[in-house]
């Protein structure tokens, strides 16, 4: 069941398209990973998400509902952390996290204890002196202790630790767990390769690539390091191979992940010894589109990796 | 070795200086000019010894007395002694402020920040920052306390002369050094930048508060007050030094103690330990209209506590009105007669206008703050939950409509009680209170553009004050400088009926109310289809 969806998203600032026809999708129970380099639309889009910005087309819905006409509806049941949490300088943390479970409506004080002693804050500290990352906290907190059905995360631990972080990593699966969504914006690749289901990658305001981690490593190419009894003859000339290096006495190459079995097929015919195979890291992936200038125009066309 | 403490003092003190090349000339060039013109203005406005001492009779008042100061030389009120009267303490307190925000930005919110954290790894000695502050602190004060002196005397004002203006300047620049020091002082004892400031702004008004209870009951008191102290050497009348180098010895002494609290104490430690704030928000606190009161609170009481005492003050000098209108031409200038009423109550209407004009200021301020929080970005916080625009803005509205009556009513009370005890024949509270509440409409509709300006282009909203300024000017001096009627009916103040000399006209007042009304209804309709920007 669909939580979260845009259909063509289109967001101008002026002459300047920020959004250029985004179509994601949360499903319920699902982490979303919504990953693309600095600047490319993602915060645009949480905020197109959260009726701060009206979009200019398209349409944005959660909970089945319009983001714009029934932001107030959606919040009720949405917790949102901004990537640049900026607080009242006079509040201390303490009333800052009750102001904000109470604005969303439902309360949960046990959980608020909880959060608090989790991620080591000091509720009775003013904003003004908090660290980024204690400011962080306390979004985060607010987030958590309230009961929402979809949270939506905007690089919400940039300025955690790693201990912190992990604390994090324990909210999100709590949450999945209890069948939640979460749309999660991150830089932080292994965290997004650990906790979400689902990625979408976005890059000048167009997503380039969604789908299940799995899918898109399909999309990708495995590195291989064999080691034959008999020399390999014109491994290059099969479909799929690149990358040739001798290493030792072994092999190391990349195939493309289709042509894997093919790949397999012929090598084994010259009695292998050794053989380790690494799956595309996510950091892979993410480097392949980032760094392909001008791929934009081949969305979901793996093959032209 | 002891020398080390100080390492690299001179290229700090020359840093802060870069990093203070507009403030400092700022705050120098509008003080001075401040004190010229209205010395200047003065001379302008009293010309003769009889009007000045009108002038001086109207200020033998215990509201007076508190507000600017114990009056020397009213028997012989010349243009010195009503410029050390009526100018100096108020200057004095704006050196004050000016001394307290420099050397708190750059002592306790440089180290809040890690900033000092930065310096001290690099070869600057342990004392070194605080030195420099101090240095560029009180040579900033020396400058004011140079040129307003030189400045006023250059102005060859009779009765102006070099002594005493020199000295008018060195108490200015004395009262800045005090509170440098003061400021110093706290830097050290505080944990933080807000504390520092607030300890420090604390004793200053505690200054002025102890020396106004002083003033009007007990001398002796005055003196424990630094404020009283520079009062105390009773400028272009007696000229005492002493007191003056008392200021800045006690200021010395203040210093040397701050540089040995700096020097045994931790980087960022203090030694009032910061006191914990509460760990739950008060039910009050959680809605956006407690949010919003709550940030405003302090500003919001100074303000009322200010404008009831511009009501006071406005009310102390209605006792020797008639009196000093038929004896001071410009002023007349400034009143036609009207037959049937006193020059008191055709006075009554024009201080009416400039009160309301002026209450008007804390109600815009409450509902700019709105555009504010969005620059902060902390409008996202509120507005990603269940909160909606129309409530968000409504939030800001209630105070600053609510804010603008309770500002008018206590100017208001104030100029009644107070003009009330003065004069021989009281007025009504009534006649006051509906002359002031008749100006309500005009300040919605300056409210109304400040929240038309909020939904639609937030970016202009700056464009509501340049609107209030020229109704000020226009209603305040329009008269004396005769300008042509229309130029009064281009703002909302214009067109209020002048109680109780003009008659009531109801039609126009209901005019400006929906005028307002649609003002503010334009404005929340912007506000729910705009795009916020934090």
């Amino acid at each position: 069941m669909s939580v979260l969806k845009t259909t063509d998203l289109t967001k101008k600032f002026g002459k300047f398209t920020a959004l250029n026809g985004v179509n994601i999708e949360v499903n319920k129970g699902e982490v979303f990973g919504f990953i693309g380099p600095n600047g490319a639309g993602k915060s645009t889009t949480i905020r197109v998400l959260l009726g701060i910005l009206k979009a200019t087309d398209g349409e944005a819905k959660i909970f089945g509902k319009d983001a714009w006409k029934d932001a107030v509806e959606i919040h009720k049941r949405i917790a949102y952390v901004p990537g640049d949490v900026n607080l009242w300088p006079n509040l201390t943390g303490g009333e800052v996290i009750d102001l904000f479970v109470e604005l969303r409506g439902t309360n949960n004080k046990s959980r608020r204890e909880e959060l608090i002693k989790k991620f080591d804050l000091d509720p009775s500290k003013k904003c003004g002196t908090y660290s980024k990352g204690n400011r962080q906290k306390v979004a985060l907190i607010a987030a958590f202790s309230s009961d929402a059905d979809l949270y939506i995360l905007d690089e919400p631990t940039s300025g955690l630790d790693p201990l912190m972080e992990r604390v994090f990593q324990e909210c999100v699966m709590d949450a999945k767990n209890e069948g939640k969504s979460i749309l999660l914006s991150s830089h932080i690749l292994s965290e997004v390769e650990r906790l979400c289901d689902k990625v979408g990658i976005i890059r000048q305001g167009q997503i380039i690539e969604t789908g299940t981690l799995d899918e898109l490593r399909h999309l990708t190419r495995t590195s291989l390091l064999v080691e034959t009894k008999q020399p390999i003859p014109a491994l290059g000339n099969v479909n799929g191979v690149r990358d040739i290096v001798m290493k030792d006495q072994a092999l190391s190459f990349q195939v493309d992940t289709d042509e894997l079995d093919n790949v397999m097929k012929y090598i084994s015919q010259f009695g292998i010894v050794k053989l380790e195979s690494a799956p595309p890291t996510l950091e892979d992936l993410f480097m392949s589109h980032y760094e392909g200038v001008g791929k934009t125009s081949d969305s979901g066309a793996g093959g032209a990796l | 070795m002891a020398n080390q403490s100080y390492h690299n003092t001179g290229r700090l003190s020359r840093f802060i200086v870069r990093q203070d090349r507009i403030r400092i000339p700022v705050w120098i060039i509008s003080l001075s000019v401040l004190s010229f013109m209205v010395a200047m203005a003065f001379t302008d406005l009293y010309p003769t010894g009889l009007e000045r001492q009108t002038i001086a009779e109207t200020m033998k008042n215990p509201a007076m007395t508190a507000m600017v100061g114990k009056g020397y030389g009213l028997d012989d009120y010349t243009n010195g002694a009503m410029m050390a009267h009526q100018m100096l303490l108020l200057t004095a307190m704006a050196v004050g402020i000016m001394s307290i925000l420099l050397v708190t930005r750059h002592t306790r919110a440089d180290e809040e920040d890690g900033r000092i954290e930065m310096i001290r790894s690099l070869p600057a000695g342990r004392l070194a920052n605080l030195y420099a502050t101090i240095s560029v602190s009180f040579g900033t004060n020396a400058l004011i306390a140079i040129i307003i002196g030189f400045g006023l005397y250059a102005l060859g004002i009779e009765s102006m002369d070099l002594e005493g203006s020199l000295m008018y300047g060195a108490a200015l620049g004395a009262t800045g050094i005090f509170f440098s020091a003061i400021t110093a002082l706290f830097a050290q004892l505080t944990e933080s930048a807000r504390g520092t400031m607030g300890y420090s702004i604390t004793v200053l008004l505690l200054s002025y508060l102890i020396r106004a209870i002083g003033d009007v009951s007990n001398e002796t008191l005055s003196w424990f007050s630094p404020l009283g102290w520079v009062l105390g050497s009773e400028v272009y009348v007696n000229n005492y030094w002493w007191p003056i180098i008392l200021t800045i010895g006690a200021a010395i002494i203040l210093v040397a103690l701050s540089l040995y609290l700096n020097a045994i104490r931790d980087l960022e430690a203090g030694f009032i330990p910061a006191k914990p704030g509460r760990k739950y928000a008060s039910s009050f606190l959680k809605s956006p209209l407690g949010l919003a009161l709550r940030l405003q609170r302090t500003g919001l009481i100074a303000w009322a506590a200010g404008m009831f005492i511009l009501g006071a003050s406005y009310g102390s000098v209605l006792g020797d009105l008639e009196s000093f209108f038929t004896k001071n031409e410009m002023m007349a200038e400034l009143l036609a007669p009207v037959e049937g009423y006193s020059l008191t109550e055709q006075f009554l209407t024009m201080l009416m206008s400039v009160i309301a004009m002026i209450c008007t200021i804390p109600p815009l301020m409450a509902m700019l703050k709105l555009k504010g929080e969005e620059k902060k970005n902390h409008t996202e916080h509120l507005l990603s939950r269940a909160v909606s625009r129309t409530r968000l803005m409504g939030s800001y509205l209630i105070i600053s409509v609510i804010g603008g009556f309770l500002m008018l009513a206590l100017a208001d009370i104030g100029l009644w009680a107070v003009g009330n005890s003065v004069m021989d024949e009281g007025v009504a509270f009534g006649t006051i209170f509906s002359a002031a509440m008749v100006y309500l409409p005009a300040m919605w509709i300056m409210i109304g553009i400040a929240v038309l300006f909020t939904g639609f282009a937030p970016k202009l909203s700056g464009l509501t004050w340049l609107y209030l300024t020229y109704s000020i000017l226009v209603v305040y001096l329009g008269g004396m400088l005769q300008f042509p009627e229309w130029m009064a009916k281009l703002t909302p103040f214009g067109h209020i009926p002048k109680l109780p000399v003009e008659d009531m006209d109801f039609m126009k007042v209901f005019m400006l109310t929906i005028i307002a009304i649609l003002l503010l209804a334009a404005g929340f309709l912007g506000y729910n289809k705009r795009d916020i920007r934090g």
